[in-house]
């Protein structure tokens, strides 16, 4: 059986103010995918709170989000998260932050092009308005600037 | 994630998830999910693990072109440790969350890290 996350979050953070967890009952918003994924420019981000070289760390409540180049190697990615066991991300950014795997999908055709930069941020930010109002919105702007045909985003 | 996936969609762009949560994605809703049910921290495999990883993420893009109805979360069937049927029980329970580390170590090990590219440059 699958972890239940919500109740055990409650669990784990008992002594603070129990979370509001975002509920969407209504359908997701849906844009269909305007050609096959091999000819399909696509852009990666992880919210393992990746950094690349001298990036600036994250911090509490922070929506900010770094740029990833992406032909960045391991020796060129540290991580700053609070919220999840980092060691085995530490010894493999592919863990949640699969790049080099996607460099990969892209020089065998599985997808058209891999998008650079990738995108990265800290997902432990409480505040749900701050993501749908500060971060979404930046990270959507440069998705249309850079004319990025699918998303594919991976949490930590 | 989902969150965000919700936003970029709307703004014209398909999206999809990947996950390790179920509970949290189906209240989320995001469009499109792909579920593995590995613990938090290897949503897309185990380090060093590259096979296993690649085929991950390429079931994870073969999602896009499968999934037609918004909100389907597809479940992949790779197992974390056909030996540990019993990590869900126990997992993110008790002292799994690292403690925050110090401002000053935090600094430091930023410090160091920074030094370091500034010596390659």
């Amino acid at each position: 059986m699958p972890v239940e996350y919500i109740p055990r979050t409650r669990e784990l953070y008992k002594s603070y103010s129990p979370y509001r967890w975002v509920v969407n009952p209504d359908a997701p918003p849906w844009t269909p995918l305007a050609k096959p994924i091999a000819r399909c420019k696509v852009a990666l981000m992880s919210s393992g709170g990746i950094l690349y070289r001298d990036q600036p760390r994250f911090h509490r409540e922070d929506a900010s989000y770094r740029l990833i180049p992406k032909d960045a190697t391991q020796a060129d990615l540290d991580i700053w998260h609070f919220g999840y066991r980092t060691a085995d991300a530490q010894a493999d950014h592919n863990c949640v932050f699969p790049l080099a795997r996607m460099r990969e999908l892209e020089a065998d055709g599985t997808i058209g092009e891999l998008a650079d930069p990738a995108y990265s941020f800290m997902g432990g930010i409480y505040s749900a308005r701050k993501v749908r109002e500060e971060l979404a919105p930046r990270i959507a702007d440069e998705l249309k600037k850079a004319r990025i045909d699918a998303f594919y985003l991976v949490p930590a | 994630m989902g969150l965000i996936a919700r936003v970029v969609e709307a703004a014209g762009i398909p999206t999809l998830c990947m996950t390790s949560a179920l509970d949290i994605t189906r209240a989320v809703n995001p469009p499109r999910a792909v579920f593995l049910n590995f613990p938090l921290g290897h949503q897309t495999g185990k380090p060093h693990d590259p096979d296993l990883q690649r085929s991950i993420v390429r079931d994870a893009m073969r999602a896009f072109a499968t999934i037609a109805r918004p909100g389907t979360v597809v479940e992949l069937p790779y197992v974390w440790d056909p030996d540990d049927r019993g990590w869900e029980e126990t997992d993110y329970t008790g002292d799994f969350l690292p403690p925050r580390p110090e401002k000053e170590v935090a600094d430091r090990a930023e410090a160091e890290r920074r030094a370091r590219f500034d010596r390659a440059r």
